[in-house]
């Protein structure tokens, strides 16, 4: 039966056929819906872990119990995982352990732009790169053989073409693996140095033997097409290159890429005239030819940066482009916004009134950094908030405790932020965390953390007390407002931002999406009252316009939240009926 | 057969990823080869979505470029506009006539450019303009909007209207099958 599936799917359809007994993870666009997906199959237990370095090691320990494990994450989720996964590498796996990383070219949801085949190199680890959705789940199976045969973790890369495209997919029976019995392997388990260094030589010598596989693996196919032009590419890039040439020219389609193949390559070129490499971001595969003593064109014609399309292929190889329309008129760019009744509005609305800097952190807060609000100053990785404002407090004094704070969202708190926190607590700087609390982690859109009370299938498991988190780290202070109540807001952040003493802030309100969450009768502006001083503007509510010099709101986006009530000195916004 | 390109944009929220969900399953039971690209994340909140549909003997890319796409089906009056580019000479362009304000038109920083789709018709492009926002709450909800705008699509493409009505009893929650079946007509006979 053939279905059509997201690669993401597939990927976790690949994960059940292959038997896998253990999935954990940590939500990040485009990798989320593995995790999802897998979740819908009873045979595997999976989870949502508190972080990706966390998710890694769960893997590592159900591998070392003798299961196939695996964990998945976003191309900087394995920044985060990097530690476990180098001495993974070394201490290699019992049952089979695959990491999924999901590439973001274009970063269409992303803060870098990293190529995650660096990783693979640097830890010495193989990995695969699937060009749709049905190799996407053929390629997880052929990744946990992989691994167990040559005693390694292997990554399989995504990107989000792949990720988040759907393709048909052949769906065929799971393949249980009993329980072995454990057995205790402490030379190859404990990488203290004594048994690390009799590891690595073995790690160095995987590598000629995966890159030896690589020569003849169906993973990695000659296409013989015209002879006068040879491409070598993988991924997304290959089905560019075939959409463009079909059969005109001849393709080196690379399912490992990493190590990658010397002979198969050279043969490639021996029979190929001119010899092109097509790769999105980072010139590896050229600059594994050059290595290699292959001449060809890469970069030299590709950018590495942004995702490609049909039209770039064409562009580079200089095709003519199909006819289009070109407009006059200029579209206004529609970038995204937060929702209409956001809770994190009120709060950002606040620090913005009062000229507070503000060091973010990653999330659907990210966006209060954008017109009319622009009340971020900073966004660097996920839990970067808390330690930064530490360190700018540090650097800049009683002066800036007094008018600095940090935000940063339950999930991503839980993720790195709480050893920012036990640094601020510990270091003793009068730092003022604002944790903004929605209940969810809502940007990947809407996965369970630790604090919210669900897991990831939705049962009740124990919530994380963020309130007594925090007391037990040593911050005294630690406040509870609600982002609805302006007054509360304004009151609360400007007494914490007084005191001498480090504190806490949670703004908490569950996210307006959640299902639960019920919505009030939309506000109503009464057009007598208007004097169109466009106050309500700054909050940036997509549900507020201007019509005829005077606010207007839209009923179908209005969810009543009532900031824009709080904020009209004419009382011209209504409540709704209720 | 040569593969054919829909493309499905409009401003994240208003059930995009249903209609491609939709277009998918029938175009696959149609026996096509078919690829779905859609983009998660951060661009949905209320930022503009395209989803690419693509189907034909044997589909390579999953997206479509410029100069590619054979219909436009926009769920907003200028997301119609701003993908006008990836339309091929002879494609067609569906759009609801409803305008959402983008945030540089709320704040000030931009005009709305109501005018844009008669600049596209100005230019020899076929545009269907429909008020599905209207008709989705005649068929008893405002959120059918996307499967107003597949009925109207329906009209135009090659595929029989049953197969159609049979894919959206196999797409939607049993509980909104009759307002979609109501909303499907009311875009089909507009």
């Amino acid at each position: 039966m053939k279905k059509l599936m997201l690669g993401n799917e597939a990927v976790a359809r690949g994960l059940y056929e292959a038997g896998v007994k253990v999935v954990s993870s940590y939500p990040g666009t485009p990798s989320t819906e593995i995790t999802e997906f897998a979740a819908k199959y009873d045979d595997i237990y999976c989870e949502w872990a508190p972080n990706e370095k966390v998710a890694c090691e769960v893997a590592f320990g159900a591998s070392l119990r003798g299961v196939r494990s695996a964990c998945a994450m976003k191309h900087v989720g394995l920044n985060v995982a990097a530690d476990p996964l180098f001495t993974l590498s070394y201490t290699g796996v019992n049952g089979g352990l695959v990491i999924f990383v999901a590439d973001d070219p274009a970063m269409h949801s992303s803060q870098n732009e990293q190529d995650s085949r660096h990783y693979a190199i640097a830890a010495k680890v193989p990995m695969l790169e699937p060009s749709d959705s049905a190799e996407a789940k053929a390629f997880v199976k052929a990744a946990f053989e992989i691994s167990e045969e040559f005693d390694t973790p292997v990554i399989v890369r995504m990107c989000t073409r792949i990720a988040h495209s759907q393709a048909a997919v052949e769906l065929e029976d799971r393949q249980e693996h009993a329980l072995p019995a454990y057995e205790k392997n402490p030379q190859k388990y404990i990488m203290a140095p004594a048994n690390a260094i009799r590891r690595h030589p073995f790690v160095e010598e995987r590598t000629r033997k995966i890159a030896e596989l690589g020569e003849t693996s169906p993973l990695n196919r000659v296409e013989i097409g015209g002879t006068e032009m040879g491409i070598i590419c993988s991924g997304t890039c290959y089905q560019y290159v075939k959409e463009v040439f079909g059969n005109t020219v001849s393709v080196l389609k690379l399912g490992i890429v990493n190590p990658l193949p010397t002979r198969i390559i050279k043969d490639f070129a021996a029979n190929v005239g001119k010899l092109y490499v097509v790769e999105e971001l980072d010139g590896i595969i050229e600059t594994h030819l050059n290595t290699i003593g292959v001449p060809c064109v890469g970069k030299e014609l590709f950018s590495n940066i942004g995702e490609f399309n049909q039209t770039t292929i064409r562009a580079a190889f200089g095709l003519p482009q199909p006819e289009n329309v070109t407009l006059e008129t200029e579209v206004p760019v529609r970038p995204p916004v937060m929702c209409a009744g956001c809770p994190h509005r009120g709060l950002f609305y606040t620090l913005a009134k009062h000229k507070i800097t503000c060091l973010g952190d990653i999330g659907c807060y990210t966006l209060g950094s954008a017109a009319p609000l622009f009340a971020l100053d900073s966004t660097l990785c996920m839990g970067a908030s808390v330690s930064g404002l530490h360190g700018f407090n540090k650097a800049g004094g009683a002066d800036s405790e007094k008018k600095t704070v940090c935000v940063i969202g339950d999930s991503t708190f839980m993720h790195s932020g709480m050893t920012g926190l036990v640094n601020v607590a510990y270091n003793g700087s009068n730092s003022t965390v604002i944790i903004l609390d929605n209940s969810i982690t809502g940007m990947t859109g809407h996965q369970q953390n630790p604090t919210t009370g669900y897991n990831i299938k939705g049962d009740p498991a124990l919530a994380v007390n963020l309130e007594a988190l925090c007391h037990s780290i040593g911050i005294e202070r630690v406040r509870v407002v609600d982002p609805y109540n302006l007054k509360e807001c304004e009151e609360v952040i400007l007494e914490e931002l007084a005191v001498d003493a480090p504190s806490v802030i949670i703004s908490r309100r569950p996210c307006m999406l959640l299902k639960y969450v019920k919505a009030k009768p939309p506000v109503t502006v009464n057009k007598d009252k208007c004097v169109g001083c466009r106050q309500c503007m700054k909050l940036g509510c997509p549900a507020i316009s201007f019509k005829d010099k005077k606010a207007t709101v839209d009923a179908t986006q209005c969810v009543g939240c009532d900031v824009c009530t709080q904020l009209c000195r004419f009382g011209a916004i209504e409540k709704g009926d209720r | 057969m040569e593969t054919k390109n829909v493309m499905i944009v409009g401003v994240g929220g208003q059930g995009s990823l249903l209609a491609s969900k939709l277009l998918g399953a029938l175009l696959v039971a149609e026996g096509y080869d078919v690829k779905v690209s859609e983009v998660h994340g951060m661009s949905q909140r209320g930022g503009s979505v395209v989803t690419y549909v693509r189907f034909g003997d044997n589909v390579y890319s999953p997206v479509i470029a410029q100069g590619e796409a054979d219909y436009i089906i926009s769920f907003e009056k200028i997301e119609a506009a701003r993908y006008a580019a990836n339309l091929r000479k002879d494609g067609k362009i569906i759009v609801n006539s409803q305008m959402i304000d983008p945030m540089p038109v709320i704040t000030g920083a931009a005009q709305y450019p109501v005018d844009v789709l008669d600049e596209l018709r100005g230019k020899g492009v076929f545009v269907d303009e429909i008020d599905a926002l209207s008709l989705a709450q005649q068929a008893g909800n405002a959120k059918s909007v996307n499967i107003v705008l597949m009925g109207r699509l329906a009209k135009y493409f090659h595929i029989e209207k049953e197969k159609w009505i049979e894919a959206i009893k196999n797409t939607v929650k049993p509980q909104f099958v009759e307002v979609n079946l109501k909303a499907f007509e009311l875009g089909y006979n507009f």
